[in-house]
């Protein structure tokens, strides 16, 4: 597929919990698009990621300039989420009604679902709340594909696939291969290709 | 080869503190030292795997003042040298820096401070910048990551070429953001360290290294001062855009600066709106500030936390009738912008708007009261201790502990992940009711317990973490050993500076450059001290409680109770389970049972479920790491363990 050059800076939050693989995927994509002649900006933040909390990454992908690393409210063109809850709470202030929105359906419940004090909202609620709050969505089992693949981590290079295949952004295979090829061993890269690939087919 | 070596001219994504670490090696630096601490860490992590080949030595030291200590000597012996460390930090070694910019320096010798506006991973949001004013150092802010490294580069520069210390400040949003950046050319020879001090008093490139004669050693300060100001003047790190006579002027620096170029254009104010942007922010270039001050009457001041900026482009306007007259100052002493938090583009736009009183387009109020609606459904992702971590059965067992004593006892607390012992909410036995400085809990408990003949009779326990224990807790032991003052302190022993990273410290057996290296033991240090010395496995809720019951009870002594089990997510124990855990349905009565769901609601472990169709306690075997430590909690022995396949293999 022969992606179109942007020509305008888009703003794509992904985000996802601690320990999901948030900021390897953001990377990877940066990376991509650097290589594409793009300057990308990534506005992170990591420390406390580990234990259990909300993790975010804002990439502004612009055809000249450094940008804020932080988007403004509701200034999101493309929201990639490894985990639906985070998908939501990221809608709720970077969303916008022209938003596209990619959303992994399985759930990792915060502590307060877990003790029984809070409640995660049903799968019919999220699907709502996504239909009004977005342009449009897709909503998959990422995790389940990785588990197949041997590893659920691999959901969040699912979703990039997924990403690549909704041609919302000017990335496709090869330069993920490449882009992977940059840090992983050969068996690595061929996984990772495997999940990029099972992404792709599900946004198509 | 490491991304950090890259070829010059190749365009590399780095981490703003990669981008500095880059910069640094750009420059020739010999040495390197620092004290983990987010968001500063990356910049050692990333040098340390380059120093094999680039004849760098680097160093996780002890504590930021020997960081900077040891940076020092190298700076002195006509090395290039860094040290690295965040905000509060440079509170630490402060007092050195003192002395340091007061004698001067040789090789270049920059402090990097990565600081954290609006405490995104601190409990203070501390400012270093008003060191640089009241050590009369020059102090470089970089706005975005090519700027990271090429300025980095210009400090050592600038600080060779004055001979005093230069400070470099980064924020969370910078050393913690990523961007493009085009590496320079690294250098191919490395110094040789040589240290002279015969010379005269006075001259600082062959005397003694002192801050005496203190009156004319200020002076000597005072005139290096000039020569940086000169070089400010023309710095190419200060940059102007906008109209030649704008409605507004904007003067901002670091991360600021983005937000603010981003407001701008979200509001379509380019052609009112002036932005001066410095990169040389103390001592203030006065002509070149003085110049764009003239361009304008209203000035807007855009920056994080004090208003640093604020105050000195106030300083130098008041000083000429031409710069102060009719002009109005926008900033934070007159609330157009708030004093405390971080800044972003959205705040910087409102401020904008209410200056120009403008209307800012926005979503429509159907669409914010959906998201309003959908936002206020969504259950909190609270932070809470992993499972499997230690520090998690420690407190239980304080916890417990204090409660069966009975007399109210409490724990002075410390930094690190078990500072979220003082989150009430999100550890349902958390009793933490102090926290600051890294060694602060043990000092406050040493004061708290000699408070008695003022009628103060509770119990006083003091935790700090290993690394911790060797930054800043020695000293306050000491004098509760001294003045004899009766804590039971305890060592969260999880064998690493976890929180930001398993940097190894003085406790371990390796070090930053992975050298083999003679580990101090904490227990040795503490009975040599004079304290009484135990060691447990927090794992182990009952020899933990009997030790601590037995302590809290003991009076007129120093106890020391050291809990060691590593931390879960290092990399030794990721993922390895001990036991395996089930909850025997038949046993767990669930709400019946009186114990008011105390595994779950209580001990708030990830890993155990409260499961809402069987209204009984579940285990998630996915996140349970298999410490085992649950079983010992439930009233009604319905959690089970049995070893786990793995432990067994290897022999447990």
């Amino acid at each position: 597929m022969k992606t179109k050059r942007l020509s305008v800076t888009k703003n794509l939050v992904l985000t996802g919990v601690g320990g999901q693989g948030n900021v390897m995927a953001s990377r990877a994509l940066a990376g991509m698009l650097v290589d594409a002649g793009y300057v990308v900006t990534i506005g992170e933040t990591f420390g406390m990621s580990q234990r259990g909390g909300s993790v975010m990454s804002h990439l502004r992908i612009s055809p000249d300039a450094v940008r804020s690393p932080q988007i403004p409210r509701g200034g999101a063109d493309v929201i990639v989420a490894l985990e639906p809850l985070e998908a939501l709470r990221v809608l709720t202030v970077y969303g916008n009604p022209e938003v596209s929105l990619l959303s992994n359906s399985r759930s990792i419940d915060p502590i307060g679902v877990i003790t029984g004090e809070r409640d995660y909202p049903s799968e019919e609620t999220i699907r709502i709340a996504f239909a009004r709050l977005t342009a449009r969505y897709w909503l998959f089992d990422a995790t389940a594909v990785g588990l197949d693949l041997g590893n659920p981590v691999l959901s969040n290079v699912v979703m990039l696939g997924a990403l690549a295949g909704t041609g919302l952004l000017p990335i496709d295979r090869r330069m993920f291969a490449k882009e992977i090829r940059k840090t992983g061993s050969p068996e690595k890269c061929a996984i990772n290709l495997k999940a990029f690939d099972a992404g792709f087919s599900m946004s198509k | 080869m490491t991304r950090l070596l890259a070829p010059a001219g190749s365009k590399v994504l780095f981490l703003g503190n990669e981008a500095i670490a880059r910069g640094a090696l750009e420059a020739g630096v010999s040495v390197a030292t620092a004290y983990p601490g987010t968001p500063s860490s990356e910049v050692i992590e990333s040098l340390a795997p380059a120093a094999s080949k680039r004849s760098l030595y680097v160093e996780w030291s002890v504590n930021e003042k020997v960081a900077l200590e040891v940076a020092a000597a190298a700076s002195f012996a006509g090395l290039r040298s860094m040290a690295v460390m965040k905000q509060n930090g440079v509170n630490v070694a402060s007092d050195f820096l003192l002395h340091l910019t007061a004698s001067g320096t040789r090789g270049g010798l920059v402090l990097v401070s990565c600081e954290d506006p609006g405490a995104l991973s601190s409990v203070n949001e501390g400012e270093s910048r008003y060191f640089a004013g009241m050590l009369e150092m020059p102090l470089l802010e970089p706005a975005d990551f090519q700027e990271a490294k090429d300025m980095t580069k210009w400090a050592f520069e600038l600080s060779e070429a004055i001979g005093n210390v230069v400070m470099l400040r980064s924020v969370t949003r910078m050393s913690h953001a990523s961007g493009n950046v085009v590496c320079g050319t690294l250098p191919a020879k490395a110094r040789k360290a040589a240290f002279e001090y015969g010379g005269p008093i006075m001259d600082s490139q062959t005397g003694p290294m002192i801050s005496t004669p203190v009156v004319a050693k200020h002076l000597l300060r005072r005139q290096k001062l000039k020569a940086v100001c000169a070089l400010f003047e023309k710095s190419p790190f200060n940059r102007y855009t906008g109209p030649a006579r704008p409605d507004l002027l904007l003067i901002t620096a670091s991360a600021c600066w983005l937000y603010a170029a981003e407001a701008v254009h979200m509001l379509g104010l380019q052609k009112k709106v002036g932005i001066l942007k410095l990169g040389t922010t103390w001592p203030l270039p006065p002509r070149l500030v003085s110049q764009y001050l003239r361009k304008a009457r209203r000035i807007l001041i855009v920056e994080e936390v004090m208003a640093f900026l604020e105050e000195n482009v106030k300083v130098l306007a008041a000083g000429n009738p031409k710069l102060s007259e009719d002009k109005t100052f926008f900033g934070k002493y007159d609330g157009t912008l708030p004093f405390a938090g971080e800044l972003n583009p959205d705040i910087v736009a409102d401020a904008l708007v209410k200056i120009f009183n403008i209307r800012r387009c926005g979503l429509s109020s159907s669409y914010q009261e959906e998201a309003r609606k959908t936002a206020a459904m969504l259950p909190p992702r609270e932070q809470t201790f992993c499972a499997g971590c230690p520090h998690r059965a420690s407190f239980w067992s304080i916890h417990n502990a204090i409660a069966l004593d009975g007399r109210g006892g409490f724990v002075c607390g410390d930094i690190g992940c078990y500072s979220m012992a003082a989150l009430t909410p999100a550890n349902g036995f958390g009793t933490m009711p102090t926290l600051h400085s890294m060694g602060s809990g043990t000092g406050l408990a040493s004061g708290f317990a000699r408070l008695a003949p003022f009628g103060f009779k509770k119990p006083v326990l003091t935790v700090c973490g290993d690394s911790t224990f060797y930054h800043a807790v020695i000293p306050a032991l000491i004098n509760a050993r001294h003045n004899r003052a009766d804590i039971t302190f305890i060592v969260l022993d999880n064998q690493g500076t976890a929180m930001t990273g398993f940097q190894p410290h003085p406790g371990n057996e390796v070090n930053a450059l992975r050298e083999s290296v003679p580990a101090v033991d904490i227990a040795a240090v503490c009975r040599a001290i004079g304290a009484k010395v135990a060691v447990c496995d927090p794992f182990d809720l009952s020899a933990t409680g009997s030790v601590l019951t037995d302590f809290l009870a003991e009076k007129d002594s120093l106890k020391v109770l050291i809990l060691r089990q590593a931390c879960a997510l290092s990399p030794e124990k990721k993922g390895k389970k001990t036991f395996e855990m089930k909850v025997d349905e038949s046993l767990c009565l669930g709400d019946a049972c009186g114990c008011n769901r105390l595994c779950t609601r209580i001990f708030r472990c990830p890993a155990l479920v409260w499961d809402r169709k069987k209204k009984k306690a579940a285990v998630d075997e996915v996140v349970c790491a298999g410490c085992g430590v649950c079983a010992s909690i439930c009233p009604r022995k319905a959690i089970l363990k049995s070893q786990a396949a793995s432990a067994a293999a290897s022999g447990g």
